[in-house]
C-alpha cells in the first residue's frame, strides 16, 4: 500500500471507474473526491477558473450514502448548468452536507472532453478514517 | 469464477444450488470458458438476488454477465407482486432502457463504400455525441412530460419517423405504466436539452454490413441478406434515466428499512411492488423507458435524414428496437398457469419467441429480433428469440460483449489516435467525440462477442441469425 496523503485518485473497476478523495478532514476527503470526479469528466481540471459560485446541499442516512449523494449532486449540477468545478468548500454536519462550489462554463477548447458519468454508485463505496486521514470513495457508472 | 461452486446442468447451463437465505436457486448461462472467466462477484450478486422476497423460479445470469450494481450486468429475475415480490433499483440500473435499434438501408456494401467517408462525416456533424453535447430539440419541463408519457409516439407526432415504425419497437414504442409526477424536477431539468443526443461511454452509432447469415428464414423475415448495409444505434434514457436511478436509490434505500427487507448490497435496495414506494419507482422507470424510446426514435430519424441526403435511394427502415435495462410487467407461465410478473432485465435483452402476440405480424412466425453489440473492431450479431428461451429465462438473452479490461487499464495501454489508426488499417472509420473515449473503448478491452453469442445460441436462449461487421463508427 502506498503512503496515504491528501489527494484525489481514481481506481480500477471492471466496466467503470472508481474515484477516491483523501483528506486531513472528512470535508477535505469529500472535496478531493469531487476533484477525482471532474478529472474523468474532463481532460484538464487545472484549466478550470473559479468564475462562478453555486450552492449545493444534500443528505443521506449515513456517511457513505452522503458521499454518493454529494457526487450525484455534483453530476446533476454540472449537467444542469453546463459548468465544471474545481473549488469546493464543504461543511458536513452529521449526514447533511452544505457546499459552495466554484468553477465556470464548460468549454471543450479549454477543458477538453472526458467521459460522461451517469451516476455515483455504492460499489466499493466507503468513508473511513485511516492513519489520521479520511478516505471517501465510490465507483461511478460511465 | 471458481467453477467447483456450481453444478453443471449441461454444456451451457450451470446451477448455483439454493443455500443460506436464497429463496430459489440461480442459473448461469455460459460455456465453461466464459464461466471460469466470470468475476466471483457474479456468483455473490446472483445469490443475493435469489434471496430477495417474492422471486420466482430462479435468479439468472446471461452469458455476458459481469460484476454490476446490486444485480450483475446480464442479470434477470422475475417477481410476483402477490407473493410479496419486490422491485429493485439494482435490477434496472442507471441507464434505464439503454438499448439498440437497427435500420436496414436496402443497399449493398458496394453501393455504400464510395460514399462511406462523406456519410460518417455528415452523421458525426449532425448527431450530437459525447459528454456535454446538447440536442437540437429544446423543451420545457411540461413538454418533456409528454415524452415521458408517450415515448416514441411523441417523436413520430413531432415528425421524427412514421407511425408504421412503432410496431417495430418493444411495447409498440410506449409504456403505459408511466407517471411523470413520479420523476423529479431535477431529472426533467437535466433532460430538457438531451433529447436526440447519443451520449458517451459505450454508446455508438455504427454502419455495418451483413457478413454471414446463419438462419435464412429469420433473415428473410427481417429483410436482410449477405452484404446488406445496416445502421445500429446504441443509447439510452440519458440524464433522465441516470437521475431517476440516483433519486430512487435513496428513496428505496429508506423503503427497504421501512419494510424490513434485509439488503445484502446497497444497490439491491428495493420495495414491495405493492407498496407506494415500489409503485412510484415502477412508474418512474416507465418514464425512463419512454424517454429512451423517444430518444432512439429521434436519433433513428435524424440518421435517416442524413443517409437519404447523401444516398437518396437508401430506405433506412427500422428492423427493430430493443431495450436492455428495464423492469416490465409480463405474463409468463409458472407451474402451468399464466402469471403477471415484474421482470427485471439488467444488461439483458427481452427475446420473445415465435407466436408471441406482441410481435409485429412480419416477425410473429420467427420470433423477436435482438441485436448484440460487439466492439467497434469486431462483430455484432442479430439473433432471434426462441420458445425455449421463455422456459429457460423468461424470454431473455445476452446484450453485448461485456468488458474484460478496466477503462483505466485500457487508457494506460492505448492512445485514442492509435486506436483510430489501427481501425483505419482494418478498413473501419472511427469518429470519436473524445480521444480518451476511443482509447477506453479499444476493441481489445472487451470479451469475445463470438463466444457470448455461441453460448446464447447453444443454451437455446436465442438463435443466431446474422453476423454484422463494422464499416464506420461514431463513438460518443
Amino acid at each position: 500500500m502506498e503512503e496515504l496523503k491528501p489527494e484525489w485518485q481514481t481506481f480500477d473497476h471492471v466496466a467503470d471507474i472508481g474515484i477516491r478523495g483523501i483528506g486531513r478532514s472528512l470535508e477535505e476527503a469529500f472535496e478531493n473526491g469531487a476533484r477525482a470526479l471532474f478529472s474523468i469528466m474532463l481532460e484538464d481540471i487545472l484549466a478550470i477558473s473559479c468564475k462562478q459560485k453555486q450552492r449545493l446541499e444534500c443528505s443521506s442516512y449515513d456517511l457513505t450514502g452522503l458521499f454518493v449523494a454529494w457526487i450525484n449532486a455534483l453530476i446533476g449540477l454540472s449537467d444542469l448548468k453546463g459548468m465544471v468545478f474545481s473549488r469546493f468548500d464543504v461543511e458536513i454536519e452529521g449526514t447533511r452536507l452544505k457546499a459552495i462550489v466554484q468553477g465556470e462554463k464548460w468549454s471543450e477548447k479549454i477543458h477538453g472532453r472526458g467521459i460522461e458519468v451517469k451516476g455515483a454508485t455504492f460499489t466499493e463505496a466507503k468513508v473511513e478514517e485511516k492513519e489520521g486521514l479520511w478516505i471517501a470513495q465510490c465507483v461511478v457508472d460511465v | 469464477m471458481d467453477t467447483s461452486r456450481v453444478n453443471k446442468v449441461n454444456d451451457y447451463v450451470w446451477q448455483i444450488p439454493k443455500s443460506g437465505d436464497m429463496k430459489v436457486p440461480a442459473f448461469i448461462f455460459a460455456d465453461r470458458v466464459l464461466l471460469s472467466e466470470m468475476d466471483d462477484k457474479v456468483f455473490v450478486q446472483l445469490s443475493n438476488v435469489a434471496s430477495l422476497p417474492g422471486i420466482i423460479k430462479a435468479a439468472m445470469a446471461m452469458p455476458d454477465a459481469h460484476w454490476g450494481y446490486g444485480f450483475p450486468i446480464g442479470g434477470v429475475a422475475a417477481f410476483d407482486p402477490d407473493s410479496g415480490g419486490v422491485i429493485s433499483v439494482g435490477g434496472v440500473g442507471y441507464d434505464i432502457s439503454c438499448g439498440v435499434r437497427c435500420h436496414r438501408l436496402g443497399l449493398k456494401k458496394s453501393k455504400i463504400l464510395p460514399k462511406l467517408e462523406t456519410l460518417i462525416e455528415e452523421l458525426f456533424r449532425y448527431i450530437p455525441a459525447g459528454v456535454g453535447s446538447t440536442g437540437k430539440i429544446k423543451l420545457t419541463v411540461s413538454r418533456l412530460d409528454d415524452i415521458l408519457k408517450h415515448g416514441a409516439h411523441w417523436a413520430v407526432e413531432k415528425g421524427y419517423g412514421f407511425p408504421e415504425e412503432l410496431e417495430y419497437i418493444e411495447d409498440g414504442g410506449r409504456i403505459r405504466d408511466a407517471d411523470p409526477a413520479k420523476v423529479s424536477t431535477m431529472a426533467k431539468e437535466r433532460q430538457k436539452k438531451q433529447i436526440g443526443t447519443l451520449g458517451s461511454g459505450n454508446h455508438y452509432l455504427e454502419i455495418q454490413y451483413v457478413q454471414e447469415i446463419f438462419d435464412r428464414d429469420a433473415a428473410r423475415a427481417f429483410s436482410i441478406e449477405e452484404d446488406d448495409v445496416v445502421i445500429s444505434i446504441h443509447c439510452g434514457s440519458r440524464a433522465l434515466g441516470h437521475q431517476i436511478g440516483t433519486d430512487y436509490l435513496q428513496i428505496l434505500g429508506a423503503a427497504s428499512r421501512k419494510y424490513n427487507i434485509p439488503i445484502k448490497e446497497r444497490e439491491l435496495v428495493c420495495a414491495p411492488i405493492k407498496s407506494p414506494e415500489g409503485m412510484d419507482y415502477f412508474m418512474a422507470v416507465g418514464c425512463g423507458i419512454n424517454c429512451a424510446l423517444a430518444n432512439r426514435q429521434v436519433l433513428g430519424h435524424l440518421t435517416r435524414t442524413v443517409v437519404q441526403r447523401i444516398i437518396p435511394e437508401a430506405t433506412c427502415e427500422l428492423i427493430y428496437d430493443v431495450s436492455h435495462n428495464t423492469c416490465k410487467v409480463e405474463k409468463h407461465k409458472v407451474s402451468g398457469k399464466m402469471h403477471k410478473l415484474f421482470v427485471h432485465r439488467k444488461g439483458a435483452t427481452r427475446a420473445f419467441g415465435p407466436g408471441h402476440k406482441e410481435l409485429p405480424k412480419l416477425y410473429r412466425q420467427v420470433g423477436q429480433p435482438l441485436f448484440v453489440g460487439g466492439t467497434m473492431g469486431t462483430s455484432s450479431f442479430i439473433l432471434v428469440g426462441t420458445q425455449k428461451g421463455e422456459d429457460l429465462a423468461w424470454s431473455s438473452a445476452c446484450h453485448g460483449a461485456g468488458r474484460s479490461m478496466s477503462r483505466r487499464a485500457a487508457l494506460k495501454r492505448w492512445k485514442g489516435k492509435g486506436v483510430i489508426n489501427a481501425l483505419k488499417h482494418r478498413g473501419i472509420i472511427l469518429k470519436a467525440a473524445s480521444l480518451r473515449g476511443a482509447a477506453e473503448e479499444a476493441p481489445e478491452a472487451y470479451k469475445d462477442v463470438e463466444r457470448v453469442v455461441e453460448a446464447t445460441h447453444g443454451s437455446g436462449l436465442a438463435r443466431k441469425v446474422a453476423r454484422l461487421k463494422p464499416l464506420a463508427v461514431i463513438k460518443g
